[in-house]
């Protein structure tokens, strides 16, 4: 996190009681959301409330042991983030500690207290390559350099946007670290590498603009039903062992964004280890470069400080934004947004204030939308366009979608990805239920499919969704009656549909070819299996008996598209066979 | 240390002092009343004037004259590795009637998170020789797997054949490298009885040499479980941290411990959560759970079994909810399957091991063995799904392939499922039978399975390979 560095120094404070991440301290001269350190070991807090002489504050370590008579002492600055070069390949706690350095200043496995780090490595030094001249005036958010970060990633160092801007009076290219002057103005105003960004305060942009362009997934149910744009929202909710991480993870893997933020808001401990040596190893598939070099990791697993959970999709934000004044598109991950939401829960009820619909603070849906609206296509201060595309998990209690954390989300995302617990019990995976499931991007997206896939994209993705409609229809008669009691028609619409599940639907996230699929590879599946149903439904006219037509040797091969890689050969020769083989029947 | 005889209030299991020093937040408390008897407690909330006081053995006899001391310390657990064959009760005070413990250290007993950075990934398979979980719900070192099950289901009986049978690859290889395994159990609110059961057993298998037990009986104070899951995950991490051991830990029941939650927080009259529960239950129970693991550097590891009970069988009630969002899946006791007669009564499909795709395979346990796991489930679902068509419309309406399906099903209960209490079964056995089951259906039905290994592996003639009973 960032360290206060500001000379406003206020009065300190004494702590008057202790109640859990909750302490209430007196005499402190602090501004609301300021931070401030507690106790004599320096705890890291925030203040939430302040009521004539007691100021409330929640402090984001454990607190066994802090008593009253303890000082507390401001810092005269909000909870901020340190931006700029060093955030990519790094995993921070809730409040941007870097993990690794609390490791070594720690000296243990275990998170131990009081000790703070800033966000980016102010030793390090970054080759500094000048993008503006001596005599150049900038404004502010203006590029006036480039740092290469990591392989994949240029770093664009900018004029802050609280800068006055002016002439360029100084500038040359070199090695600094971030705290050193790069460019200097006709002002007086340094600026370096590095700057801050209070996390509660969304950056500043030029205009919103409507989203055209699909963030790819290589997920095919995604990719093929339920697209979400660069900048768009979507909400995943599910009960547990649905497959919401997995799916996050997925998507924290293949999407085609320049950037991503992965939030581990309230989760497993595991699961984040699991995403910190898996990401060095993968390769981007569109770059090559380590998936890590485009990623950074915020990790407040369920059992860190809980106020620290509250504050880390802030934190995640805020550094998405960043990257998106950068001129790029940005996506976001959290997961999972029930705990941010659990979390200003258990502080408000420390706060006693009056709860609303099951114990969540009035201010819920207030924040949830606060949060999901930063999100978007941005122009940019500085003129380039970037976007953040926000992507929140919802573990809904009892997988009960009425509940209000889920409700409030769903008024504002416009992706809902319904994750069914009987589908994964049945290990259809990803187990999102294409009946519930919703995408609003859809149509504004098509022409983006059209011009880069192909032209019969959207009349053949609506052939598979009637066909799917048409499946959930006659499973209900089939419950009553059984199949064979169905016309031959509607059997053979049960068993293309079952292709569409098992073949297209089904995606082996575990499997190294089928875990990423181009949409190209979607398109293609897709169309097979409508090759198969319309020379099937020919067949059928032509009187062959529908046993027959689903009998053929070459339809199961369409269950293994999905792990070839040479998929358009095998694709070619496999609706090749389809055809003479029903052909043949009559 | 002061001493105070300020008592304000005694409700429920708090008690309120007046204090004219300042008391830490979490500190422990020493409560000494008329007849020389000292009970132990926790302060919960430390203000400038007054200390709200959870007292863990309960309040019954503490009057207002009662004395109180502040301990100037948080709770601390004494570890040493000669807690291995010891039996305490809930506060870790031995009743076994064995000599004095003597700490090699005392280590507080609310751990510290371990550092996500510091973790190192758990994929070392545990074979607990139970086909439903080796096969299909593989358990890993350092996960954390409860069970859910409930009121009148035999899980103790499953929790005591994994303790039993638990075995790592590599033990049985004899290349041993001083890593050993123990277990830790720790008891909140079970039955006498079923106290019994479990140390029976500890003592006829000689398990009990490796285990430490922690012991609160239903009728021990329900504040007194809020600690005993802390002692031993304390225990537990000490020995697997500082000695190497790779720890089992076997929790049960987690519905107990919730409910002193609860009645906790309601004696300080919170705003209560779902059910009653308090708001933070999520973050308690996430304290406790999340202290399995291994840590980069060192050889032992935590894994974790917590039992709980559901009540109603409902797994929507907050307690298997919160449980199921923390750990890394969860292994389902059914009642229709217990009635069924199947032991161990494991429905599979509800079941799940997130840690699994990472745990099993080539190197771990065998090439096929995801693979034929999806394709078990597969089937499986299917044939239960067919099970309710089947009551409608009779077997003879339905195609071949799907009284293939119905059989698989059933014979999957009885072979797999169903193989005893005692029977200990290698991942090999295991994965063959599956093979012997899926060679039920015809070829082109098993979509799951890549090529080469069914050309391996599927029986042509219908014929199963034995597969050994024990």
């Amino acid at each position: 996190m960032s360290q206060a560095t500001e000379s406003d120094v206020r009065k300190d404070g004494i702590i008057e009681s202790v109640s859990g991440p909750v302490v209430a301290a007196r005499d402190l001269d602090a501004r609301m959301n300021d931070v401030v350190y507690v106790g004599s070991e320096g705890l890291m807090g925030e203040v939430i409330e302040i009521e004539g002489n007691v100021t409330t504050i929640q402090v984001y370590e454990e607190t066994s042991g802090v008593s009253p008579g303890e000082p507390v002492e401001g810092t005269g600055a909000p909870l901020s983030v340190d931006l700029g070069p060093g955030m990519l390949d790094a995993i921070y706690d809730g409040v941007q500690r870097p993990l690794d350095v609390l490791e070594e200043k720690m000296g243990s496995a275990y998170l131990d207290r009081g000790v703070d780090a800033p966000g980016i490595d102010l030793e390090k030094t970054w080759a500094f390559e000048p993008e503006v001249e001596e005599g150049d005036s900038v404004e502010p958010g203006d590029i006036v350099g480039i740092v290469p970060e990591t392989p994949s990633i240029d770093h664009k160092v900018m004029v802050p946007p609280g800068s006055e801007g002016g002439e360029v009076t100084a500038i040359e290219s070199g090695n600094f670290t971030v705290e050193e002057t790069v460019v200097e103005l006709d002002s007086g105003e340094e600026i370096r590498m590095r700057q801050e960004w209070p996390v509660r305060q969304q950056r500043p942009s030029v205009d919103k603009e409507t989203p055209t362009e699909p963030l790819i997934s290589g997920q095919r149910v995604l990719d093929g039903l339920f697209p979400i744009a660069k900048g768009g929202t979507a909400a995943i909710p599910g009960p547990f062992g649905s497959g919401k991480t997995v799916t996050q993870h997925q998507l924290a893997k293949w999407a085609d964004a320049d950037i991503v933020v992965y939030v581990g808001c309230g989760e497993r401990g595991n699961e984040m280890t699991e995403v910190i040596e898996d990401f060095p190893e993968l390769e981007d598939p569109i770059t090559g470069n380590a998936l890590m070099d485009r990623t950074c990791l915020i990790a407040n697993t369920s059992n860190m400080p809980v106020a620290a959970r509250e504050s880390c999709v802030y934190t995640g934000i805020t550094i998405a934004e960043y990257f998106r004044d950068m001129g790029y598109d940005v996506a976001l991950m959290a997961d999972s947004t029930s705990r941010w939401a659990e979390a200003m829960r258990e502080i408000s009820s420390r706060l006693e204030e009056m709860p609303g619909e099951e114990g969540y603070p009035a201010y819920l849906s207030a924040r949830l939308s606060a949060f999901y609206e930063r999100a978007g296509y941005f122009t940019n201060i500085n003129g380039t366009e970037g976007s953040v595309s926000v992507i929140g998990a919802v573990s809904p209690p009892g997988g009960d979608f009425s509940e209000p954390v889920t409700q409030n989300t769903l008024r504002i995302v416009k992706t809902f990805w319904a994750l069914d617990a009987d589908l994964a019990e049945r290990r259809h995976f990803p187990s999102i239920n294409w009946n519930e499931s919703y995408s609003l991007y859809r149509e504004q997206l098509d022409p983006w499919f059209v011009d880069n896939v192909r032209d019969d994209w959207p009349e053949t993705r609506q052939w598979a969704i009637d066909t799917l409609d048409e499946e959930a229809e006659l499973q209900e008669i089939v419950q009553l009656v059984g199949k064979d009691a169905l016309p031959e028609d509607q059997q053979l619409t049960l068993e293309i549909a079952r292709y569409l599940r098992e073949a297209w639907l089904q995606q082996n996230a575990f499997h190294p070819t089928d875990t990423y699929c181009e949409p190209g590879k979607t398109y293609r599946i897709m169309d097979a299996i409508k090759t198969y149903n319309d020379e099937a439904f020919e067949a059928l006219d032509a009187g062959v008996p529908v046993e027959e037509l689903t009998d053929i040797d070459a339809a199961p091969r369409l269950n293994r598209i999905g792990v070839q890689e040479e998929y358009n050969e095998y694709i070619d020769e496999l609706e090749d066979d389809i055809a003479s083989e029903l052909r043949e029947l009559y | 240390m002061k001493e105070y005889q300020t008592i304000t209030e005694i409700s429920g299991p708090l008690v309120f002092v007046e204090t004219d020093e300042p008391v830490g937040y979490d500190e422990i408390v020493e409560i000494e009343i008329g007849d020389g008897q000292t009970r132990r407690g926790q302060v919960l909330e430390s203000a400038s004037d007054y200390v709200a006081i959870q007292v863990f053995e309960g309040t019954e006899g503490i009057d207002r004259d009662a004395s109180v001391r502040f301990l100037g310390e948080t709770m601390k657990m004494p570890v040493t590795e000669d807690l291995l064959g010891r039996v305490m009760d809930g506060t870790g005070q031995p009743i076994d009637g064995g000599p004095e413990i003597v700490p090699d250290e005392r280590q507080d007993i609310v751990g510290a998170a371990i550092n996500p950075y510091s973790r190192e990934y758990p994929e070392e398979f545990i074979q607990t020789g139970v086909s439903a979980i080796d096969g299909m719900n593989t358990l890993v070192r350092g996960q954390k797997l409860p069970i859910f099950s409930a009121s009148g289901l035999p899980h103790n009986d499953l929790a005591l054949q994994i303790a039993r049978q638990a075995s790592v690859p590599e033990e049985e290889e004899g290349s041993e490298e001083g890593s050993e395994f123990a277990v830790i159990f720790g008891a909140m609110g079970i039955t006498a009885e079923e106290a019994n059961e479990f140390m029976d057993d500890f003592e006829r298998t000689g398990a009990l040499e490796r285990s430490v037990v922690f012991m609160n009986l239903a009728d021990d104070p329900a504040v007194e479980r809020t600690i005993t899951p802390r002692l031993a995950l304390t225990t537990a991490e000490y020995l697997a941290f500082e000695k190497d051991y790779h720890v089992l830990v076997i929790l049960t029941d987690m519905t107990n411990y919730c409910e002193a939650l609860r009645e906790i927080g309601a004696a300080r009259e919170e705003v209560p959560g779902r059910r009653g529960y308090p708001g933070y239950m999520y973050t308690d129970l996430a304290q406790l759970y999340e202290r399995a693991g291994r840590i980069e550097g060192r050889d032992g590891s935590v894994t974790q079994i917590p039992i709980l009970t559901m009540p109603g069988d409902d797994d929507t009630h907050p307690i298997p909810d919160l449980t199921g969002y923390i750990t890394e899946g969860q292994i389902y006791i059914d009642r229709d399957l217990n009635s069924q007669g199947v032991q161990p009564p494991i429905n599979v499909l509800p079941s799940l091991s997130r840690l699994m795709d990472d745990g099993i395979g080539e190197g771990l346990t065998r090439v096929d063995h995801a693979d034929v796991k999806d394709q078990i489930f597969a089937a499986y679902a299917e044939g239960e799904d067919l099970r309710d068509l089947v009551n409608i419309v009779g077997r003879e309406a339905l195609s071949d392939l799907d009284n293939k399906y119905l059989d698989f099903a059933d014979r999957f209960e009885d072979e797999f499922i169903d193989q005893g209490t005692q029977t200990n079964r290698d991942i090999d056995d295991t994965i063959e039978l599956g093979w012997n089951l899926l060679s039920m259906l015809p070829k082109d039905a098993l979509n799951r399975i890549d090529e080469e290994l069914i050309e391996e592996h599927y029986r042509e003639d219908g014929t199963t390979e034995e597969v050994a009973a024990d």
